[in-house]
């Protein structure tokens, strides 16, 4: 059982790293595409890593198989919000003519 | 409580009063609303902390999305000029000293009912939970929603009627822009909006037993035409059908509360035998209704040129 905790305890670590990595890469970063890459990581693989850790600590399989689908509905919702707003400044970008 | 729980609720606490700060003072409308929407689902996630998930759920889909989808919508037809608010930050004028005293008053009124309240008063939880057997839902919220006080979710019915029609006595709505919406928006639609439709689904009949009920499940579907309206843009028009449709749940309600007088009874009090079952139907009716309001909202009137069906 303590290992299953400590494997818990390491996944969803790893998953939370990459969501402070995303936050620090959308302060950070200079422009909406490089931003957009920094924080669909976070959604995708942070989210995966942090589901995955809770798979460990459910009482049966229904529940590991909602918390994969709230990780199945996050990956779909965040790769097409990310491609909606990529193709939104790249439109902006053509009608103003420079960066926005 | 243990001390990483208190460290959280304090954390969300000061992080909301922060957050309410900063929309009231930015002068970036983007930004304000972004941070309203960001507001929205920290209090939802306080409304989890308080052991509420039915408010916290109906504050995360119409507080946060469904409203925040209108403020979008709203900014984005300001344009680029409506964009920035030169009125912020907000300095203190007459109207506003005035409305400030009037808030402060109505505090105090609240602040002082609270106060005078018997010492030791319990509330009327124990009388509620005591009823809930005679109220047809094994869900308290639910029961008090739909049962002991059913005169106020049938007035707030009307009230989203009323707004509805203040949306079709504004302006029409712009023309939307021929390009198509492209085919990732299409396939979000289409995986997204039979999800929605299930959800919505299992929302309404959850809340006889669990956190949910008609006003969470019609979010959750307004929220679907949204998306809808967004991918592929309608217009919903003030056409008799729709006209219809809008009225539905407030006329269904309002019809088994006249029928419980006609047989004899007190209006709206449901026979404890047939509670449950009325419930299903008043909400189930009001799913539909509300829903359609709360997308009404949103699309608005029917568009210039394509008025016939308006009287």
């Amino acid at each position: 059982m303590a290992v299953l905790d400590w494997l818990s305890m390491a996944l969803v670590g790893a998953g939370t790293l990459f969501f402070i990595a995303g936050s620090i890469g959308l302060l950070r970063l200079p422009d909406v595409m490089t931003r957009l890459h920094a924080l669909t990581k976070a959604d995708n693989v942070g989210l995966g890593l942090i589901v995955l850790g809770l798979s460990l600590q459910t009482s049966g399989p229904m529940e590991v198989v909602r918390l994969l689908l709230v990780w199945a509905l996050a990956l779909l919702t965040s790769s097409c919000a990310c491609y909606l707003v990529a193709h939104a400044t790249l439109q902006a970008r053509r009608e103003t003519g420079h960066d926005s | 409580m243990t001390a990483d729980a208190a460290a959280l609720d304090i954390l969300l606490a000061v992080l909301l009063v922060f957050l309410v700060w900063r929309l009231l003072t930015l002068s970036d409308l983007f930004k304000a609303t972004i941070l309203f929407i960001v507001f929205g689902l920290l209090l939802s996630l306080a409304w989890v902390r308080l052991r509420a998930p039915d408010v916290a759920l109906a504050e995360a889909a119409i507080g946060s999305g469904v409203t925040g989808a209108l403020v979008l919508d709203a900014l984005r037809r300001l344009g680029a000029h409506g964009a920035v608010d030169e009125a912020r930050p907000l300095r203190l004028n007459l109207a506003r000293l005035s409305g400030g005293l009037l808030v402060a008053c109505l505090g105090a009124i609240l602040l002082w009912s609270v106060l005078s309240l018997p010492a030791g008063w319990r509330g009327l939880s124990a009388e509620a939970m005591a009823a809930m057997p005679h109220s047809g839902v094994t869900n308290p919220v639910t029961a008090s929603l739909l049962n002991f006080r059913s005169h106020d979710t049938l007035l707030e019915i009307a009230v989203l009627m009323l707004a509805v029609l203040g949306v079709w006595t504004l302006d029409a709505e712009p023309k939307p822009s021929a390009e198509p919406a492209g085919p990732i928006l299409d396939l979000l639609v289409r995986i997204l909006l039979p999800l929605m439709v299930v959800v919505a689904g299992y929302l309404l009949w959850a809340g006889g037993h669990a956190p949910g009920g008609a006003f969470q499940g019609a979010a959750v579907l307004a929220a679907g035409g949204i998306l809808l309206h967004l991918a592929r843009p309608f217009y919903l028009g003030n056409h008799v059908i729709i006209r219809l449709v809008i009225g539905f749940g407030f006329a269904v309600f309002l019809a088994i509360g006249v029928m419980l007088v006609v047989g004899g009874g007190r209006f709206l009090e449901f026979p404890s035998r047939h509670a449950g079952t009325l419930i299903l139907v008043v909400e189930a009716a009001a799913t539909i209704s509300i829903a359609l309001i709360l997308l009404a909202l949103f699309v608005g009137n029917v568009r210039e040129g394509a008025g016939r069906d308006a009287p």
